[in-house]
């Protein structure tokens, strides 16, 4: 594995990574975006997933939600995803064997999972079941809010053990 | 006085045992940012209804009755996990400008949030486009000076 760490002190050592860790206010900034734009994944993610679910705004069609909800989603996570990496930049080599930084990547794939089986086995079949999504789709609603739950808990944990 | 108080907070057996038992900080704070991903997604969404900007195939009243029930509860867990963080390191948060800021925008949002509740209910809402521009700038000032509280530590 020394090529990983080879590689993560190339990352920090470029301009690019240097500029952060050395600045007073970058890190905090960005951190500051990356934290609200997690919050509207999250948060908008949820309300598919429990409309999923079954438990809120019952009386919409679920394809009607995700048509309103998910561009807002994406737009969230691109910013979620670009702040996040300019983080790691800044101090690639402690991200790269940081246990709870790495459940997080590890709960994002299975997250990225979930969805794309949910968007190629029940989403296209949503026009018949619109009002009451099969198990499938609720199990898949389910997953994707235990998923993104235990993705804040271990951002969360990553500030309390990197070092 | 804040000083004493902050002192007095520090030392009682509440305070100690969050400051002891590890895993309590963490916990706590992952609820108050999941609580804080249904406020600002919930804010958001009533916000972009009034924009015309998302969600126009239903009214603004249909928005606001889905949405902001769950601001306030959400809210409400936030004060309880506040709370919780204060307790266990108090002058970190009491005596820190960030924090004493992010109070002030939140009674500000609030009580927005309550009179925009308020006017849904009688049908009087106005000024959409100015109401919604307050309502973000304000919860995005609560968010904004809540990370700030971690950087910007009192000296003790």
């Amino acid at each position: 594995m020394l090529w990983i760490k080879t590689l993560a002190r190339q990352i920090e050592t470029t301009p690019l990574g240097t500029a952060i860790s050395q600045s007073a206010w970058m890190f905090p900034t960005i951190e500051t975006v990356h934290v609200i734009a997690i919050a509207l994944v999250v948060g908008s993610i949820a309300i598919l997933d429990l409309r999923l679910i079954g438990l809120s705004w019952t009386r919409r069609p679920v394809s009607e939600i995700a048509d309103e909800i998910l561009p807002w989603t994406w737009t969230a996570f691109t910013v979620a995803a670009l702040t996040g990496a300019l983080m790691f930049v800044s101090a690639a080599s402690k991200y790269a064997v940081n246990p709870p930084f790495l459940i997080k990547m590890a709960l994002m794939a299975l997250a990225g999972l979930n969805m794309a089986v949910f968007h190629h086995v029940s989403f296209p079949r949503a026009a018949l079941w619109d009002a009451r999504p099969p198990a499938a789709a609720r199990l898949a609603g389910a997953l994707s809010l235990l998923f993104w739950i235990g993705i804040v808990a271990c951002g969360r944990l990553i500030g309390f053990t990197i070092q | 006085m804040l000083v004493e108080f902050c002192k007095w907070l520090g030392g009682t057996p509440v305070s100690q045992v969050i400051q002891d038992v590890e895993w309590i900080i963490p916990v706590v704070q992952t609820i108050h940012i999941l609580c804080l991903a249904v406020v600002l997604s919930s804010v958001a969404m009533v916000n972009a209804r009034l924009l015309g900007v998302g969600g126009t195939r239903v009214s603004v009243a249909e928005m606001t009755q889905r949405f902001l029930p769950w601001i306030w509860w959400a809210v409400l867990l936030m004060a309880c996990t506040g709370i919780i963080l204060i307790a266990g390191e108090p002058p970190r948060s009491l005596r820190n400008t960030a924090f004493q800021l992010k109070m002030l925008l939140l009674a500000t949002a609030l009580t927005q949030t309550f009179l925009f509740q308020r006017s849904v209910r009688r049908n009087s809402v106005r000024h959409n486009r100015q109401t919604a521009a307050v309502s973000l700038a304000l919860w995005g000032g609560v968010a904004i000076f809540g990370r700030l509280i971690a950087y910007m530590t009192p000296d003790s």
